[in-house]
C-alpha cells in the first residue's frame, strides 16, 4: 500500500540468534508512532534492518516503503527512497565537514543534469541550524567529531530536516539530552510533522513523548509488539514499569 | 615485481661517467676554501662509508630500495622551451614573498623578495649566489648537519655535489608574511638532482618556506638526494612544507634537520606522493628550553611504491614540546615504513613529546610497517607514542550510506577526510586547495 511504511511479518537473526520475531507494524504518512520497550528487545535492530545494515539477516518478511519492498536493497538506495535513521550513537567522520557531508547527501538525490544551488543550500542549512540552535560555525567542523552528546543529536535532526525524508526513524534520540536540548530537538521534529511524512520514535522513556505527542504507542518485548494504544499507554508504561510488560503483556 | 631482499641496497657504482663527474666536481670548487674542504671531505666520506644493508636497524623493512646509481647523471640545464614549461607550471601559489624555480639543478627563474624586505636584511638567494656573497654568514650552517637516521652516505654525496636550492636568512625581529616558494623540477631522463634548502631565522623572526619537488613528465627516470636545514633562533617562528610529487620513476632521498632554540615555534610538513622509492629522514633537535615543534606528514602510496620515513625528536633541554603526526594511506601493493624515535635527555625535564603514526590500508596487498620508539632519561616528562593501522570503518561507511551517499562517494570522502587534519596546516587557501587536488588525483576510487 502506498503512503505508509509497512513492516510485514519480519523475522531477523544475528548469526543464529533470532531478534525480530514475526514483527509487523504499519505507519501511515501523517502519523507519529512511538516504539517503547526495555533494552535488548530488538528496537535498535528494527531500525538498522530497515536501514539495510548488513550485520542482520532477514529470514522472512518485508519492509514496504510506499508499497516497494526495500529488503535486499543497498543502504544508500533505501535512504534515497525516503527513509532516514537518526542514529542512537551518531558516528564521527573525521575530516568531512557537516556542510560537505549534507551537500554530498543532497547531491546524491539530484536528477542527472541538475545543478547544485550553493547559495540556496547555505540559506536553508543556516535557517535550520538557527532553529536547532546549532552554531553556524559548525558547518566547517567534521561531522560529530568532538561534539557533545546533545550536539550530536541536534546534528542528526539537522540532517533529517535537510534531507526531507518521507519516513523518519529516530532511535533513542532523547538519550543523552538534557531537558533544554530535548525541547529544541522536539521542536525541530514537530516542525517537520506533515501529512506527507511519518515518524517512528524509538525510546525508553515516556519523557520525550511529552514533547513529541505520538498518535500511537507500541510496546515491544522479545522481538515483537505486545501492546498498542494511544499516548496514554506510554504513561501507563511509565507508571507500571517494564516489569508490567514482562509479567502481564508478554504472557498475554 | 619488487626484487627479493638484497643484502646490499645499492650496487656500488659512480654517478654517470667518471670524466663528467670529475669535471662537475671541479666546477663546484675553487672559490671558498672552507666549502672546498667540506665537499672534499664529504666526497671521501661518500666513497668510504659502507652501503647500508637491510640488516642495519636503520634500514629495517626497506625491502625495495635496490637501484643502480650508474643509471643517473648530472646534466646541463634543459633547453629553453622545457625550462619555460617548468616555470609556467610553478604555480601552486601566487601570493608569495619570493619564488625560485630550478630545473635539473639549474636556476630557471628567480623572483626575489621586495625591496622592503631586502632593506630589512632578508636574504632569499639561490644557494650558488649565496655561497659567493655571504660565505661567512653560512659557514657554520651550510652542510653542517649529520644524518643520524641512516642516510649518512647519501647525505655525503649530497654535500659533495649540491649546488641548487636556496638560502633563506631572516634577521632579528623581521616577519615575512607570505611564503617563500622554491620549485625543484626534474626534466631530463636520468637526471640526478641535489636540492638544498637552508633556513636561518634569527631571534623573534618569522618565515614560511615551501619546497615543491616535481617532474615534468610522470614517467621520467630521475634520482634525488635533497636536504633541508632549519635553524630556528630564539622566539622565532619557522614553518617549512615540502610537497614531493616526483615522477613514479624517481628514486628519492631526503634528509632534513631542524635545530630549535629557546622558545621557538617550528613546524615541518611533508606531503609524499611521488617517486618509485622515497626515503625521508627528519630529525628535530630541541637544544634550548621552551621550544615548540610540530612534525606532520601525509603520504599516499600506490602501485608498488615504497615510502620509508624515519624520524627523530631529540629533547636536549627542558620544557620543550614536540608533536609528530604521520599519516599514510596505502593502495595496491604499496609499502610504507614509519620508524620514529623520541629521545629525552636526562636534564630535559618537563618535556612533552608525542608521536603518532596512522596507516589507512585501502588494499589487502598493501603493507604498512610501524616502529615507534621512546628513550626517556628524564623523570618528569609527558611522552606518548602510538601507531594504528586499519581500514575504513564499516560503521562510519554505513552512517554515510544511510544519508543516501553512494558507496564510492562515501569511501572517497572518508579517505580524503583522513588527510584533512594535515592539509589544514597549509594556512593559505590556494596552496591548500592545490595540494588537496594533488592528493586526490592519486586515488582511483
Amino acid at each position: 500500500m502506498a503512503n505508509q511504511l509497512e513492516i510485514r511479518n519480519l523475522n531477523v537473526t544475528i548469526g543464529d540468534k533470532p531478534i525480530l520475531k514475526d514483527f509487523s507494524l504499519s505507519i501511515p504518512k501523517g502519523e507519529v508512532h512511538a516504539l517503547m520497550g526495555p533494552n535488548g528487545t530488538g528496537k535498535s535492530t528494527l531500525a538498522k534492518v530497515i536501514a539495510g545494515h548488513e550485520d542482520y539477516t532477514v529470514q522472512s518478511g518485508e519492509v514496504l516503503v510506499d508499497g516497494v519492498n526495500i529488503i535486499g536493497m543497498e543502504p544508500d538506495e533505501i535512504a534515497r527512497s525516503g527513509v532516514f535513521l537518526a542514529f542512537q550513537y551518531p558516528l564521527e567522520i573525521p575530516g568531512v565537514s557537516i556542510a560537505n557531508f549534507v551537500r554530498a547527501a543532497l547531491q546524491a538525490r539530484m536528477e542527472e543534469g541538475e545543478t547544485f544551488n550553493a547559495p540556496a543550500y547555505y540559506r536553508s542549512l543556516y535557517e535550520k541550524m538557527d532553529l536547532l540552535q546549532i552554531d553556524r560555525k559548525f558547518t566547517a567542523r567534521s561531522v560529530n567529531e568532538g561534539f557533545s552528546g546533545g550536539e550530536k543529536k541536534r546534528c542528526e535532526i539537522l540532517q533529517m530536516a535537510m534531507l526531507d525524508p518521507k519516513y523518519c526513524i529516530m532511535d533513542e534520540t532523547d538519550s543523552g539530552l538534557d531537558i533544554d536540548a530535548l525541547k529544541i530537538v522536539a521542536n525541530g521534529v514537530n516542525l517537520m510533522r506533515s501529512p506527507d511524512r511519518a515518524f517512528l520514535v524509538i525510546t525508553h522513556y515516556q519523557r520525550l513523548l511529552d514533547y513529541i505527542i505520538p498518535d500511537k504507542v507500541h510496546v515491544m518485548w522479545d522481538g515483537r509488539i505486545v501492546q498498542s494504544g494511544n499516548k496514554d499507554l506510554a504513561l501507563e508504561l511509565e507508571s507500571k514499569g517494564y516489569n508490567w510488560v514482562k509479567e502481564e503483556l508478554a504472557t498475554a | 615485481m619488487p626484487t627479493a631482499l638484497q643484502t646490499k641496497l645499492l650496487p656500488m657504482a659512480s654517478l654517470g661517467d667518471d670524466a663528467q663527474l670529475i669535471a662537475y666536481r671541479e666546477s663546484l670548487s675553487g672559490s671558498i676554501p672552507w666549502l672546498d674542504a667540506k665537499r672534499a671531505e664529504a666526497w671521501d666520506a661518500y666513497q668510504s662509508l659502507p652501503m647500508p644493508t637491510r640488516k642495519d636497524e636503520k634500514w629495517r623493512f626497506a625491502s625495495r630500495m635496490a637501484f643502480d646509481l650508474a643509471n643517473f647523471r648530472i646534466t646541463d640545464a634543459p633547453d629553453n622551451s622545457t625550462r619555460q614549461r617548468a616555470i609556467d607550471a610553478s604555480n601552486m601559489m601566487h601570493q608569495v614573498s619570493g619564488r625560485m624555480v630550478f630545473t635539473d639543478n639549474h636556476l630557471a627563474s628567480f623572483d626575489p623578495v621586495d625591496s622592503d624586505l631586502e632593506a630589512k636584511g632578508v636574504i632569499f638567494k639561490p644557494l650558488l649566489q649565496a655561497i659567493h656573497e655571504h660565505p661567512d654568514l653560512i659557514e657554520s650552517r651550510l652542510f653542517a648537519e649529520e644524518a643520524h637516521l641512516g642516510s649518512d652516505k647519501f647525505l655525503a654525496l649530497h654535500t659533495a655535489l649540491s649546488h641548487s636550492g636556496a638560502l633563506v636568512y631572516v634577521p632579528k625581529g623581521v616577519e615575512i608574511e607570505s611564503p617563500l616558494m622554491i620549485y625543484h623540477w626534474t626534466t631530463q631522463e636520468g637526471v640526478a638532482v641535489f636540492p638544498h634548502t637552508l633556513v636561518i631565522a634569527e631571534e623573534a623572526s618569522s618565515v614560511h618556506v615551501v619546497d615543491i619537488f616535481q617532474s615534468l613528465e610522470p614517467d621520467l627516470p630521475a634520482f634525488c638526494i635533497a636536504a633541508g636545514n632549519l635553524y630556528a633562533g630564539p622566539g622565532s617562528h619557522v614553518f617549512r612544507k615540502c610537497v614531493q610529487n616526483w615522477s613514479h620513476e624517481t628514486i628519492s632521498f631526503q634528509a632534513d634537520a631542524t635545530a630549535a632554540r629557546r622558545d621557538s615555534t617550528t613546524q615541518t610538513l611533508a606531503v609524499n606522493l611521488g617517486g618509485k622509492r622515497a626515503r625521508f629522514e627528519n630529525q628535530l633537535r630541541m637544544t634550548e628550553p621552551g621550544s615548540h615543534a610540530t612534525m606532520y606528514s601525509l603520504t599516499v602510496a600506490q602501485g608498488d611504491q615504497e615510502f620509508d620515513q624515519r624520524t627523530f625528536q631529540s629533547h636536549e633541554a627542558p620544557q620543550a614540546v614536540s608533536d609528530l603526526l604521520y599519516k599514510n594511506a596505502l593502495l595496491d601493493r604499496s609499502r610504507t615504513i614509519f620508524s620514529g624515535m623520541i629521545n629525552v635527555a636526562p636534564d630535559a625535564q618537563q618535556t612533552d613529546a608525542y608521536q603518532t603514526n596512522r596507516n589507512l590500508l585501502l588494499s589487502p596487498e598493501a603493507d604498512a610497517n610501524s616502529l615507534p620508539g621512546l628513550e626517556i632519561q628524564a623523570n618528569d616528562v609527558k611522552c606518548s607514542h602510538g601507531a594504528t593501522t586499519g581500514q575504513l570503518d564499516p560503521e562510519e561507511l554505513f552512517y554515510m550510506l544511510q544519508r543516501g551517499i553512494p558507496k564510492r562517494t562515501a569511501q572517497q570522502l572518508m579517505v580524503y577526510g583522513f588527510f584533512e587534519d594535515v592539509l589544514d596546516k597549509f594556512e593559505q587557501e590556494e596552496i591548500r586547495d592545490n595540494v588537496r587536488k594533488l592528493v586526490q588525483s592519486k586515488f582511483h576510487l
